[in-house]
Order: C-alpha cells, then sequence, then structure tokens
C-alpha cells in the first residue's frame, strides 16, 4: 500500500515537469495554430545552454535561470520573427516542415558540439535532501519544488493569458488575425511574443529535465511527445486541463515502470490512447484559450 | 466538334519514352554493375518508393505524417517473424507484410484520425513510439537489441551470392516501379481527381460530394502497405534487425521528408529528383554523418521558405514539363483549351 502511495506521488511530481513541456506547446498552438515540432530539441537546447551557463559562471542551476530564461525568450522571438512567421498561413505543410527541419538542426548541431554523451546538471545538496510525509513515505525537496514551480508557470499563463493587455492581444489574434490587425495590433510582433513566452517556459523545464536525470542531444522528440500527450489528456486550450494532462500521464508511467521497468513509456502511450479513443476531446476541453 | 479529357502531353510523351529506355537499362544493371552499384541502386529504389508514398500521404491527401517509420518497421519485423518463427520464405514475407501492415492500419487510422492538422502528425509519431516499444517487447525477436536472419534462409534464396544479389536488385526494382505505377494509376483514376480536389480545398471538394474522409483513410492504408513492403525488404537486404534502426525516425521519416520537399511536394517527379540530389550530396559529405543531416535540414528549410514547390516545381514553372500523364487538359476537336497546369492544378 505504502509502495503505491510513493508510486502515485513520484508520477504526480514527474507529471509536473510534464505539463511545463506541455504548457508552452499549448500556449503557441493557441495563439497561432502552429504545433512546434522542435518544442522538445528546444527544451534541450535550453538544458545545454544551463550546462554552459553554470559551468562557465560557477553558479547553481537555479541561479543560472536567470540568464537561460531571457536567452531563450530571445531566441524564440528571433525565431518566430526572421523564420515562422513566414510559414503561417492556410497551407498546414510549411509550419509543420520548417519545424520538422529545426529539430533535426538543433539535435545534430548539439550532437556536433557536445557529443552524444550523457550530461546532468548538479545542484548539490537539494538533490539528495527529503521530506518525510509519514512513516515510509518521502518526498524529494526537488521533485516538490518542481512540482510547485510547474503549478506557478501554469498559474502565471493563466494570469497572463485573462487579465493583461498582452494576453488580450494573443486572444484577439487567436480569435481572428484580420480583425486584430484592424484593432492596431502588429500580428507579428504578437506572434514571436506569444514564442518568446513559450520558451522562456521551454527554458524553466528545460533547466529542472537537467536537473532531474541525465540527458543527451537525442532525448528531444520524446520531451515533446510528453508535452504533446499532455495537453491532449488534458483537453485543448485549457491551462488547468494541461496540468492534470502531464499529471495523468505521469502516474500512468509511474505506474507502467512499478510493474515492468520496460512498460514505463508504453503505459503512458497506452493512457494517451485511451483517452483519444474513448474521450477524444480530453478531460477538462476548452476551446479556447 | 468532339470533347474529350487527356493526360498525355508532348513532355509527357517524351518523358515516358525516357522512363521506358531508362527502365530497359536499370533492368539489365547486373550486366554491366558490379555488386557496390546494384546494392547502391536498390537503395536508391527503396527510398524513391518511400518518399514518393509519402509524398502520396502528404501532397496529394494533405496527411502530414511523420510517423511512417511504423509501417517501415512492422513490415520489417513481419518478414523476420515468419522467417524466423515459421521458416517462411522472406520473398513470399514481404506481400505478407503488405497484408498486415493494411490490416493493423485500419484501427490506427481511426485513432489518429480524430486527431486533425498538425496534432495527427505528432500522433502518427506516438503510434511509430509504441510500436517500436512493443518490438522491444518481444524477447523471441531479439527483445530490445534486436536479431539477425537466420543464414539458412537467406541461403535458400538463391543458388549462388551473385544471383541472391541480383534477385534481390530485381525486387528493389520492381518494388519501386510497383509503387510508381500505383500512384499514376490512383491519381488517373476517380480517386486521384478527388485526391487533387481535397488537395485544394477540402470544403469545396466536400460540397462536390467527395467522401473526403472516406478517400483520405482509404489513401493512408495504401500507403502503409506499400511502405511495409519496402520496409520488409529494406530489412532483408541488411540481415539483421532491431527496434532503433527498424522504427528509426531520422532514417524513414526525416530524410524521406527532406527528400520530398528538395525535389518538388505533390508532383510525382519530385521525390525522385529530390532522392538524386539526396545521394549526389551523401557521396560528398558521406565521412560526415552528422553535419549531412544538418546541412539537408538547413537546405529543406530553405526550399520550403523560398521555393515550396521545390526542383521539380520551378522547372513544371518555367517550362511545363510533366514526365508522367498525368495533367488533365480538356481537348475541344483538335485543340487544347483547357489544362490544368494552366489553370494552376
Amino acid at each position: 500500500m505504502i509502495d503505491w502511495i510513493n508510486v502515485i506521488l513520484q508520477g504526480v511530481l514527474v507529471g509536473g515537469l510534464y505539463a511545463m513541456f506541455a504548457a508552452g506547446l499549448s500556449l503557441i498552438f493557441g495563439v497561432m495554430r502552429l504545433v512546434n515540432i522542435a518544442h522538445g530539441d528546444l527544451i534541450v537546447l535550453a538544458a545545454y545552454v544551463a550546462l554552459v551557463t553554470t559551468e562557465t559562471l560557477g553558479v547553481g542551476p537555479l541561479t543560472s535561470l536567470a540568464f537561460v530564461v531571457p536567452l531563450m525568450a530571445v531566441i524564440g522571438y528571433a525565431l518566430q520573427r526572421l523564420v515562422l512567421n513566414r510559414t503561417l498561413g492556410e497551407d498546414l505543410l510549411p509550419p509543420l516542415l520548417v519545424t520538422f527541419g529545426l529539430s533535426v538542426i538543433i539535435q545534430n548541431g548539439l550532437l556536433a558540439v557536445f557529443t552524444a554523451d550523457s550530461r546532468k546538471l548538479q545542484a548539490g545538496d537539494i538533490e539528495v535532501a527529503t521530506i518525510r510525509v509519514f512513516e515510509g513515505v518521502y518526498v524529494g525537496l526537488l521533485p516538490l519544488l518542481q512540482f510547485a514551480v510547474a503549478v506557478a508557470v501554469i498559474a502565471a499563463l493563466q494570469f497572463v493569458f485573462y487579465r493583461t493587455a498582452l494576453g488580450r492581444a494573443f486572444r484577439a489574434t487567436a480569435d481572428s488575425q484580420s480583425v486584430a490587425q484592424l484593432m492596431g495590433l502588429d500580428n507579428r510582433h504578437v506572434f514571436a511574443l506569444a514564442m518568446a513566452l513559450s520558451l522562456a517556459v521551454v527554458a524553466i523545464a528545460g533547466v529542472f529535465l537537467a536537473v532531474r536525470a541525465n540527458f543527451d542531444p537525442a532525448i528531444g522528440p520524446a520531451r515533446l511527445i510528453f508535452g504533446f500527450e499532455a495537453v491532449i489528456i488534458g483537453g485543448l486550450g485549457s491551462l488547468w486541463g494541461t496540468l492534470a494532462g502531464g499529471l495523468v500521464l505521469g502516474v500512468a508511467q509511474a505506474i507502467g515502470a512499478h510493474i515492468n521497468p520496460g512498460w514505463q513509456l508504453l503505459a503512458g502511450h497506452m493512457a494517451f490512447l485511451v483517452i483519444l479513443a474513448v474521450r477524444p476531446e480530453g478531460l477538462f476541453p476548452k476551446v479556447r484559450l | 466538334m468532339s470533347v474529350r479529357v487527356a493526360f498525355a502531353s508532348r513532355s509527357s510523351h517524351i518523358g515516358m519514352g525516357l522512363c521506358a529506355a531508362a527502365l530497359v537499362a536499370l533492368a539489365v544493371a547486373p550486366l554491366w554493375g558490379g555488386r557496390d552499384d546494384l546494392q547502391l541502386l536498390s537503395e536508391v529504389y527503396t527510398y524513391v518508393a518511400l518518399a514518393s508514398l509519402w509524398n502520396l500521404l502528404a501532397g496529394y491527401a494533405g496527411l502530414v505524417s511523420v510517423g511512417q517509420q511504423a509501417y517501415v518497421g512492422l513490415g520489417a519485423y513481419v518478414l523476420f517473424a515468419f522467417a524466423i518463427l515459421a521458416g517462411l520464405s522472406p520473398l513470399w514475407a514481404i506481400p505478407l507484410a503488405g497484408i498486415i501492415a493494411a490490416i493493423v492500419a485500419m484501427p490506427v487510422a481511426g485513432l489518429v484520425f480524430r486527431l486533425r492538422g498538425h496534432y495527427f502528425a505528432i500522433g502518427t509519431w506516438i503510434i511509430a513510439e509504441v510500436f517500436r516499444l512493443l518490438a522491444s517487447q518481444v524477447s523471441v525477436l531479439g527483445g530490445g537489441s534486436g536479431i539477425s536472419l537466420p543464414a539458412s534462409l537467406v541461403i535458400a534464396i538463391a543458388s549462388s551470392r551473385q544471383w541472391r544479389d541480383f534477385i534481390e536488385y530485381w525486387i528493389a526494382l520492381a518494388l519501386v516501379v510497383a509503387v510508381l505505377a500505383l500512384i499514376v494509376l490512383l491519381l488517373r483514376s476517380r480517386y486521384g481527381l478527388a485526391l487533387k480536389a481535397i488537395r485544394d480545398s477540402e470544403l469545396a471538394a466536400a460540397c462536390n460530394g467527395i467522401d473526403v474522409l472516406r478517400t483520405k483513410v482509404l489513401v493512408y492504408i495504401i500507403t502503409a502497405a506499400a511502405t511495409a513492403m519496402v520496409g520488409a525488404f529494406i530489412f532483408l537486404q541488411r540481415l539483421r534487425i532491431s527496434p532503433d534502426a527498424a522504427f528509426s525516425v531520422n532514417d524513414w521519416t526525416a530524410f524521406v521528408i527532406f527528400i520530398t520537399v528538395i525535389g518538388g511536394i505533390g508532383r510525382i517527379e519530385g521525390p525522385i529528383v529530390g532522392t538524386i540530389v539526396f545521394f549526389a550530396l551523401r557521396q560528398t559529405l558521406a565521412d560526415l554523418d552528422t553535419i549531412y543531416l544538418l546541412t539537408l535540414g538547413v537546405v529543406a528549410i530553405l526550399v520550403m521558405l523560398m521555393a515550396p514547390k521545390g526542383i521539380w516545381g520551378l522547372i513544371v514553372e518555367s517550362f511545363g514539363w510533366q514526365v508522367f500523364p498525368l495533367e488533365r487538359s480538356v481537348i475541344l476537336g483538335d485543340r487544347r483549351v483547357v489544362s490544368e497546369q494552366k489553370s494552376g492544378g
């Protein structure tokens, strides 16, 4: 019994990380109907940026966020302005193929610079610190912090979307690009800001990913898939739904891994496919962001 | 005055003539080529076939899949499973792989077609991941580390090693010719007209009585079956299979997409031109695996942004050539009055 409580608790905590993968993806899709296939590779890129930052400046991973987050946001803005804006339109192919190409470029670029060796960020004492919930059930301080950050990120995105002028611009552009333009919004700028925000979230997710486990240049696509599954399980266009989707995915993987280590990923994919078959609109659907 | 619809044009007469000549020259390649040439040509054929099938899916049916490696791997595993567990000759296992893939593709289509547009793409990728993970759970087929094809079955294909090479070469040629013929016939049929209508506007196609979903599912299943047969062949040549190689997204999807985009998406000549460029580049950058993929990615993005119709699209715009008789023209008396190409088809 205690065993299962631990398993589910671990799943929930990892689920927070998956929700962070998903939030950036969901944001971009909500604003400009773009699925960024390079999303997972950008998470890995952020992890490497954090690695270089901690090694050259000698700071901890959490401190490195102060550098990684703004840098990724700038990359996001530039990427959208210079490349991705040119691909948006009626045709689905260009954005898909260009982001797919970007994914391959980032992966192989990282491979050329950092080799295929596994790396990890060292966070020091906090990595092993645990809190005792009750006898037999312990929670790592780091996973707990990661989960709290995930909830905070979702809450912050929710706030930006519904309580700020920027969020109003996002929602207006999502509703109708032409009307938004008539109201004086520059869509190219709005889209670039959305991508910047998305990559800021990616940066946070990348740093936590790098502290939690080993990473190498090839793990990006799997992160994209986890994020995507969380979005669909939770229901398109709902940020809190995305958090729930991440938790469902995390718990499914943890249960699978507990039964047989080879079933961890399979169990997550199965949970996704079952939801898709039984409830394709997701657990908490909402038409718009 | 008589009115009829013609597919052929002067350039397609020349094109088909050249194709026939090339086919004859390639069919007798064992006479003029060495073992390495045959192997390189076989590889070229498999990529032309895979890219043409992906082009049918994405360029004509608007179904952008990044998970076709699911069917390459499935076909390959069917071949290995029947060879190892039932002792079936690999040659018989190739058509069997097609049939099994078509059966598997039906329920899979039921799932992934619930996802629209962009999300369909990632959905297909997840299916491929599930197949890969399932394959690595099957311990009789080597689990995660893979397995080799029993030598006795390979030797049984032909009396000598040389004849085995020849037979495998001819299978590769037959596969690519069959795939191209299938696509040409499909595009010239009513379904082809429906596909072109869907490509141009789904709404308009539906308004004209085309069952859009049914047409797309049909194309998805046909593509899955043919892709699996090509996959089975590829791993018959490699003699060894592992989940990571059989379901590789780089080998069976990234390369295939780049080939199609560079050559010209939505045109049957595109994947052929793209494959030639791909192999020409590879022969020059062969030692730089990572750099090669990176370069291809950059080229594909540039093509997508600057010339979205690819190399063949540029040729069509400048010269109006078509190698395969596919563009419909209305002939009034002896005058060509409307052609798809001129109306932007």
